[in-house]
């Protein structure tokens, strides 16, 4: 059994450092398991935030490696053994103690997105008619397991501190979502490009990159979302169209 | 967004980052590719000569407006009173009006007329914005890595929302593609061999015969690879569908949706292999034009 170095953030928000533990290493661990052996045998008092501890939880959101990860599916084998392995808390939130965030500032994102705004029911009995390719679009975007790893890579948060201006790109998918739904009649578009700083993302796909669910976000969610944004609001021949277009009665209620 | 301002950590130092891998081989690569395949359009472009080449024309020059006054003074040099005009110029020699005398002659050149619109589908494109704020500007320089600048702008602001026009230099490129589908359809008719006729003058007389050349593969393949890249860009996955929100409704149907969404997963490997063909056309078109190559006719 292979006994790995790890250096793991200790600390609060006032003060911190990265301090060695080592452990032994066995075949299918993954780094959560590392750190409860570490917690059982020398740094019992070290916190992290787990739960399901099978990827689906979102809760063991941390950077290995420098790398935003869940350290529950993070594999050992995966990693370079012959160096220490560095496990330090999320860098775009603010530190509750060594590997524990106060990610909380996203709920309060959540809660100013305007919610999902259903037409009137197709039929009598209050249901809507659908069809499958008009949702599988959207689909994607539930997988999302909110584990904050897109917010905590994207520059904007991470390096900028734009949080008044920017929601990040959770709450871009989340804004497809329903943009996208077909049922759907809010309009957001206006939210997006002055409230929530659509036009601060710079396409870097960091996002897309660490997300444990492999959502596209980039692609799939916030250039749809721009490319809208652009018909509403930087189109300039778009916008003559649609000062000659007769309105259709139910433009009123929004899409 | 928030009530209360949070208490973040500090911002990291330009380069500073826990990452163990090579962080910094992705955007040198793309810096070095991008920084080569500018360097030689520029200088590519600023020739204007050497761009054509029998039936072939360089994509750098497609649409021919104009032929170029140093290419003409070449042919004349060379060929003296047989020396025509070339036959994939669109509207002859080049003006004398757009001949300013105070206009040196190397800015005379046909590709100057037509590149902003190529040029200015990739500067704006979805791929090569992220892939240059990394690679030039550090903004980031790669994920999870400290940058040099405390304040960031974004797209969010002047000049950057500029990047907006994406989409009309977009209806532009779609032209073009359809302008070098021509071009490499005339690449597939050649002066007859075992005749002294040039090219133009076989143009001029209506003798071309059919034939394949490996310029002609070269052309072809280049608009496919434009193509691809082109039509599988995130406005044309917009229009085809992408904006709707009943797809099951649009006019042109989910297929082409997912055609375009098809070709716009691999948007990147387009980019790249579109960039470095159309380099390598040119390229090709140039050293067969010098003399440097032999056209290697395959019928």
């Amino acid at each position: 059994m292979p006994q790995v170095t790890f250096k793991v953030w200790r600390g609060n928000k006032d003060a911190g450092e990265f301090k060695d533990y080592q452990t032994d290493i066995t075949e299918g661990m993954v780094v959560l398991d590392a750190v409860h052996q570490i917690q059982a045998e020398s740094a019992p008092d070290l916190a992290c935030r787990w739960n399901c501890k099978a990827g689906k939880c979102g809760s063991c959101s941390a950077e290995v490696n420098g790398n935003p990860r869940l350290m529950c599916m993070t594999r050992m084998e995966d990693l370079p053994t012959d160096q220490p392995v560095t496990i330090e808390p999320m860098q775009a939130f603010p530190l509750i103690r060594d590997l524990v965030c106060d990610v909380s500032w996203n709920y309060e994102v959540k809660k100013k997105i305007k919610p999902f705004k259903p037409r009137k029911p197709d039929n009598e009995d209050g249901t809507w008619n659908m069809v499958q390719e008009d949702v599988d679009r959207v689909q994607e975007f539930r997988k999302c397991i909110e584990c904050f790893l897109c917010q905590d890579v994207c520059h904007v948060l991470r390096d900028h501190h734009k949080h008044e201006e920017f929601i990040g790109p959770r709450f871009f998918i989340h804004n497809a979502q329903l943009e996208m739904h077909p049922l759907d009649t809010e309009d957001r578009l206006g939210d997006l490009k002055d409230d929530n700083g659509l036009g601060y993302c710079n396409i870097t796909k960091c996002c897309t990159k660490v997300c444990p669910e492999h959502i596209t976000i980039t692609d799939n969610a916030i250039i749809p979302l721009k490319e809208r944004v652009v018909d509403e609001y930087y189109d300039p021949i778009k916008k003559l169209f649609k000062m000659f277009k007769p309105k259709k009665p139910d433009a009123a209620a929004g899409k | 967004m928030s009530q209360t301002p949070l208490s973040l950590p500090q911002q990291r130092k330009m380069g500073q980052t826990s990452r163990k891998d090579a962080w910094w081989l992705q955007p040198l690569v793309v810096f070095l590719g991008l920084s080569a395949f500018i360097i030689y359009a520029n200088w590519a472009a600023f020739q204007a000569s050497n761009y054509e080449h029998g039936a072939y024309l360089s994509p750098m020059y497609s649409p021919l407006l104009f032929e170029a006054p140093t290419q003409a003074a070449i042919k004349a040099e060379t060929l003296g009173a047989d020396a025509h005009m070339s036959h994939h110029s669109w509207f002859g020699a080049w003006p004398s009006a757009l001949q300013p005398s105070w206009v040196p002659g190397w800015m005379l050149s046909p590709a100057l007329i037509i590149l902003i619109f190529p040029a200015g589908f990739r500067l704006t494109c979805y791929y090569y914005r992220g892939a240059y704020y990394k690679a030039f500007w550090a903004d980031p320089i790669n994920c999870a890595v400290g940058e040099p600048r405390n304040s960031f702008r974004g797209e969010n602001f002047w000049p950057l929302l500029i990047q907006n026009i994406h989409r009309y230099f977009f209806y532009a490129a779609a032209v073009y593609i359809f302008i070098l589908a021509y071009d490499a359809w005339v690449a597939l008719w050649h002066a007859p061999a075992g005749t002294n006729l040039s090219y133009n003058e076989a143009a001029a007389t209506g003798q071309l015969e059919f034939g394949l050349g490996v310029g002609t593969l070269v052309l072809t393949l280049n608009v496919i690879l434009l193509g691809g890249y082109t039509f599988g860009c995130h406005c044309a996955r917009h229009f085809a569908g992408g904006k709707h929100d009943h797809l099951s409704k649009v006019p042109t149907g989910k297929k082409a949706y997912e055609c375009v969404s098809c070709l716009n997963r691999n948007h990147m490997k387009w980019a790249w292999t579109s960039l470095i063909w159309v380099g390598f056309t040119d390229f090709y078109i140039r050293m067969c034009a010098m003399g440097i190559w032999s056209d290697w006719r395959l019928f």
